[in-house]
């Protein structure tokens, strides 16, 4: 079985959120950038069923040379090689478009991506690939087995889940519960560095959206707090004053 | 031109999250001094079907066919882009539901249109843009997104826009389209419902536990103070590693991300990556024995005191407040 994870590189799950230039562009001093976590389950559950010679793992990105170290994260944990179309990812419409012209010329019978990415939290990818490749998509699962020529998978849905079959090839995006994160051992460090990392440029494209500006939330005014054994307070506060309950 | 909503049903009824969405597609139309179109896929009542009247649509598209009963994300895409075309809607809305999010790139393919996910407020249209809030960096920020295509798809973050009644008369419409078998790849074979539990997307009121509880035993008090609210359960991170709470109740940056009225946060000491998830709540309330947590310092409300005691007090408060009210 051939395998394409679909990964993005994004500011780590602790960084500060900040903004430059009038708040328009995210200020990316001093933040770390990781492999996105969605991702890192694709990955790891791409490596589980490939495990033993049964099938091959590559790694895809949009993204400019600094998403290298992310990539080469990726196949310390264990992707066979790895593919990066040189652009900056504009928007999810440009980065599945590229990526659906990699997959037309090397086709695969399974792509994964994260459920979202944690910057743009888009979780459009997988639809998107799934339309300009005429493959059945689902957006989140949070189970997949394979069972011959299709796979079962397990689909969220508010308050429960639904379990479909459906036939490879297929696209997926992946949240937990579908396998847990792989750490790379020593082999996987060392091996990474030799593992092949074809650079590719984009095809042009017309993009259709544009981030112009950011907002952070607004602050919360000082908490205010109630003693421990006056819970009949916070509940009249909640009742009378934030009108909640 | 017009504006088309999608409107999700789960087991033939509508959601709240769909007249939500339906208000904000009907807000939509009105900025365009134009007319609101509501398709409906799957087994609904012409009683259900009608409410959508009362939030403002002013057709109803009726998909009714057994084949198309439980959701088809490939096929469902195809009659809604169909809808869109056939009806000249240049502005197609939908929830940005766990379905929604599914349908919402798809139709962005097929239609040539820009997509916004997890929209939070209604587009502004000033200066000849179209440009849209939406949540960014998993709640620890908003992006505002401009559509330059001409048609434009937009999934609404569930809780972020009020109901609004605006009564129109409207007709229901049989409609159908020939879908191609290809459509129908991805087979249903189960749909498990936890009928039992409030769902946490949609949830008004969230109770959330953390390490604090110190054990998966402890969570009758957790389940017996959301019952009680009417409340959907979650909890951090930890917990659901340490698998004493199953994944589909990790609220944060790398969870499910909520946005109810209420989000009442118990034994959580309110890591950055929790307080992500949570941070569109419209009021927290904090229950922590750490009166240094950071959890404090986004709440509205707070009680510093140990779980163990404070929570069964305030079961027992509600409890009071129920039979006065």
């Amino acid at each position: 079985m051939k395998v394409l994870v679909c990964i993005s590189n994004v500011p780590d799950t602790t960084t500060k959120i900040t903004f430059t230039d009038n708040n328009t562009q995210f200020n990316t001093n001093g933040v770390q950038f990781i492999l996105n976590p969605y991702d890192e389950i694709a990955l790891a559950r791409a490596i589980e069923l490939t495990d033993g010679d049964k099938g091959t793992v590559t790694v895809i990105n949009v993204g400019e040379a600094n998403t290298e170290a992310t990539i080469r994260k990726a196949l310390a944990i264990g992707a066979t090689d790895a593919v990066r179309i040189n652009a900056k990812p504009h928007d999810a419409w440009f980065v599945a478009y590229q990526i659906a012209q990699y997959v037309k010329a090397n086709p695969f019978d399974l792509i994964l991506t994260g459920r979202e990415s944690i910057d743009y939290n888009g979780s459009k990818v997988a639809g998107m690939l799934g339309e300009l490749l005429d493959l059945p998509s689902v957006s989140i699962i949070k189970k997949l087995e394979v069972d011959g020529d299709k796979a079962t998978v397990e689909r969220e849905i508010e308050g429960g889940k639904e379990i479909l079959t459906i036939p490879f090839p297929f696209v997926a995006g992946t949240a937990e519960g579908v396998a847990e994160p792989k750490i790379p051992n020593m082999r996987g460090i060392m091996s990474a560095r030799t593992k092949p990392l074809e650079v590719l440029e984009a095809v042009e494209v017309k993009t259709n959206s544009e981030i112009i500006s950011y907002e952070t939330p607004a602050q919360r005014g000082q908490v205010k707090l109630v003693a421990a054994d006056d819970t009949a307070k916070l509940i009249d506060l909640l009742h009378t004053e934030a009108r909640v309950i | 031109m017009s504006v088309l909503i999608y409107t999700e049903n789960a087991d033939g009824k509508f959601k709240k999250s769909t007249f939500e969405a339906v208000s904000y597609a009907r807000a939509i139309a009105d900025q365009n001094n134009t007319s609101l179109i509501a398709i409906s896929i799957g087994d609904v009542s012409n009683n259900e079907l009608n409410l959508l009247a009362k939030y403002g649509a002013e057709k109803i598209l009726n998909v009714a066919n057994a084949q198309l009963k439980n959701f088809v994300n490939q096929a469902y895409a195809s009659i809604i882009a169909e809808a869109a075309k056939k009806q000249s809607a240049d502005i197609v809305v939908l929830s940005n539901s766990f379905s929604g999010r599914g349908l919402a790139p798809r139709l962005g393919v097929k239609l040539d249109a820009g997509v916004v996910d997890g929209a939070v407020s209604l587009p502004d249209q000033s200066g000849g843009k179209f440009t849209v809030k939406k949540n960014a960096f998993s709640g620890k920020a908003f992006a505002v997104v401009e559509l330059t295509s001409v048609n434009k798809i937009i999934a609404l973050t569930p809780n972020s826009y009020k109901i609004i009644e605006a009564a129109k008369p409207a007709q229901v419409e049989d409609f159908s389209i020939e879908v191609k078998a290809s459509d129908f790849k991805a087979m249903l074979k189960e749909i498990v419902r936890s009928t039992d539990k409030v769902s946490l997307p949609d949830a008004e009121i969230v109770v959330s536990g953390g390490r604090g509880l110190k054990g998966p035993e402890n969570w009758g008090m957790i389940e017996e103070l959301a019952d009680l609210l009417g409340a959907a359960t979650a909890c951090s991170k930890p917990v659901s590693d340490a698998g004493w709470r199953p994944h589909s109740e990790h609220v944060g940056q790398t969870g499910i991300a909520v946005s109810p009225n209420l989000y009442i946060a118990i034994g959580i000491s309110g890591a950055i990556q929790h307080l992500a998830g949570i941070s569109s709540s419209k009021v927290i309330v904090v229950i922590n024995k750490d009166a240094e947590a950071p959890f404090f310092k986004v709440a509205d409300y707070g009680i510093v005191g140990d779980a163990f005691e404070v929570v069964p007090k305030l079961i027992a408060a509600i409890k009071e407040h129920k039979n006065v009210a």
